[in-house]
């Protein structure tokens, strides 16, 4: 079902002059400023930017739970949301991955990964169940199919709950910080196999971080955003040859990319502090 | 599954002669004691002891249980407060769990309906004795009516509670992946809700007996004549107009096994319900 290696990469997302502003008690608050942004399918596209900023906001109106005020998001050149529609409809081809992990506590590992192709009636049950078990023995899960979430690792969740979007067969995946409660050492270990799943698929990912290490080793592209309003600042092509792995991280050019790029996020993390922005 | 069952023996095992059983022991050898001896005081020392020596003695209260045993009566009476605290806890279950389910998921039931319950909640069950025997035709359907206010208002609020604090984020995923109104409610509100309503009929099965007993002695045993159809709490009444101080006593530690036996069992219950939520 998904893409296989050398299929032509698809889930192109542009985002054009997108504005949102959010109306608490009258008091207009500007969290997305005329944001324009092309990502080309297939490619990892990170977005960076300190606390608070309005990233989350951007990958709201992907997902379709929140809407516009104005501009528009396109995938693969439909309009999801824009004039006259400024609510995306959330689908089964833009999935989101949370932060702390949004896996259905209720529900098996297995029933959680099975849960996208059953209810959208693609699948009866038992080939969800059959193609979910494959896909977690694929993703190395194997022996967790029959736990609850709560019963394994938080590592092995963002993994098993990486694997539930993928059974939805997405255009994109949109991931909102999906590591950044793990361990460095287990962050180190789920981005080698996010890459190995990306190379398996070619899905566009679109993903949020403040980490900029994250960033510079697991994207195509980095953009680095503004504090609020939040608007690309800075775009940073990753010219370090994918597949990579962790010895890329002691590269001089990996240093020379952090190097040139730590300042400008510097910047805006001292402009959203000195703001007073909440954490999250 | 031979590993399994040796290690619940041994499990049990510990349990039963673990050090927190010794202390436990201790704890109610030492209470029986004192209330032994407090209540003979006067016959052994020669002086009443004040407040306990009114109350009769262990021994003599279980002389008189053990006679009691045999007493078809007092049988009937554990089964009429039984029947009445299931009648009128089912009722206030399958009523209230719908109802709070409707007001939590519906915001114009909720603005509909949740006020004038908010009113009528503070009035405590057995304000509504003298009421109920006036409304409901027979006394039976009047004390399982009083029982069935007790757990009602707690289990509303806590379905109430228990929906509105699902994450956010559950409903979401449900809806990326295609899942339609009735597979939210039936796979994200009901499992979400489940733990709340446990609590909920737990802290609800307590508030029953409190208002049975209460319900018996105020209506004065029910439509049934006699110590007979009186449930416990008539139990306890007729005890003391007869004078039988010893079978006051019984009859309140009959409550509080049937108390107990229905709590335990509501919690296995519980547990079953919510495998998720098992110890790790």
């Amino acid at each position: 079902m998904n893409a296989a290696p050398g299929q032509l990469p698809r889930g192109a997302i542009r985002i054009e002059d997108a504005v949102k502003v959010y109306d608490p008690d009258g008091a207009a608050i500007l969290a997305v400023d005329h944001c324009t942004l092309n990502i080309p399918a297939g490619e990892i596209c990170m977005i960076v930017g300190p606390s608070g900023c309005g990233k989350t906001t951007l990958l709201n109106a992907i997902a379709g739970f929140h809407s516009l005020s104005s501009g528009a998001i396109y995938l693969d050149d439909q309009l999801l949301c824009g004039p006259g529609k400024p609510q995306a409809d959330p689908g089964p081809e833009r999935i989101v991955v949370f932060q702390n992990g949004a896996l259905f506590p209720w529900k098996t590992n297995l029933e959680n990964v099975a849960f996208g192709p059953i209810m959208q009636g693609s699948l009866s049950r038992v080939e969800a169940h059959d193609k979910a078990r494959a896909m977690m023995a694929d993703a190395g899960l194997e022996g967790v199919e029959h736990n609850y979430p709560g019963e394994i690792s938080s590592g092995m969740r963002r993994r098993v709950e990486i694997v539930r979007a993928l059974m939805n067969d997405p255009k994109v995946l949109l991931l909102d910080e999906p590591y950044r409660a793990l361990d460095s050492l287990t962050k180190s270990v789920m981005h080698e196999a996010l890459l190995e799943i990306y190379y398996k698929t070619k899905v566009t990912i679109f993903f949020i971080t403040h980490d900029l290490e994250e960033a510079i080793f697991l994207g195509h592209r980095v953009v680095i955003m503004t504090s609020r309003p939040c608007k690309p600042k800075k775009l940073l092509e990753v010219d370090i040859p994918h597949p990579r792995n962790y010895s890329v991280l002691t590269t001089k050019r990996f240093r020379e990319l952090m190097d040139e790029t730590l300042e400008a996020v510097h910047e805006e993390a001292l402009k959203a502090f000195s703001l007073g922005e909440k954490e999250g | 599954m031979i590993r399994t069952a040796r290690n619940h023996l041994s499990d049990l095992k510990k349990q039963l002669f673990g050090q927190s059983t010794a202390r436990a022991l201790f704890s109610i050898i030492v209470f029986v004691l004192i209330w032994e001896l407090g209540s003979k005081s006067k016959d052994w020392f020669g002086f009443v002891t004040p407040w306990l020596g009114h109350v009769p003695a262990p021994t003599d209260v279980i002389k008189v249980w053990i006679g009691l045993l045999t007493d078809s009566s007092y049988w009937q009476s554990w089964v009429m407060s039984f029947l009445r605290v299931l009648a009128g806890f089912v009722t206030a279950m399958v009523l209230g769990i719908p109802f709070g389910l409707a007001i939590a998921v519906s915001r114009i039931s909720y603005g509909i309906i949740f006020p004038s319950f908010e009113v009528l909640r503070p009035i405590p069950p057995l304000a509504w004795v003298p009421a109920a025997i006036i409304f409901w035709p027979t006394q039976e359907l009047s004390i399982i009516f009083v029982t069935f206010l007790g757990a009602f208002y707690t289990i509303v609020i806590n379905v109430l509670g228990g929906a509105r604090a699902i994450d956010l984020r559950y409903f979401q995923v449900a809806e990326s992946m295609g899942a339609s109104k009735w597979d939210v409610f039936r796979r994200i509100i009901l499992p979400g809700t489940l733990p709340s309503i446990m609590v909920g009929a737990a802290v609800g099965m307590g508030l029953t007996w409190e208002v049975v007993v209460a319900a018996e002695m105020i209506s004065g045993g029910g439509g049934a004549v006699g110590s007979s159809g009186g449930g416990l709490g008539f139990f306890i009444w007729n005890s003391y107009v007869g004078g039988s101080y010893e079978q006051i006593i019984v009859g309140m530690i009959s409550i509080g096994i049937a108390g107990f036996i229905s709590s335990a069992g509501l919690r296995k219950l519980g547990e079953l319900c919510t495998p998720w939520l098992r110890k790790r």
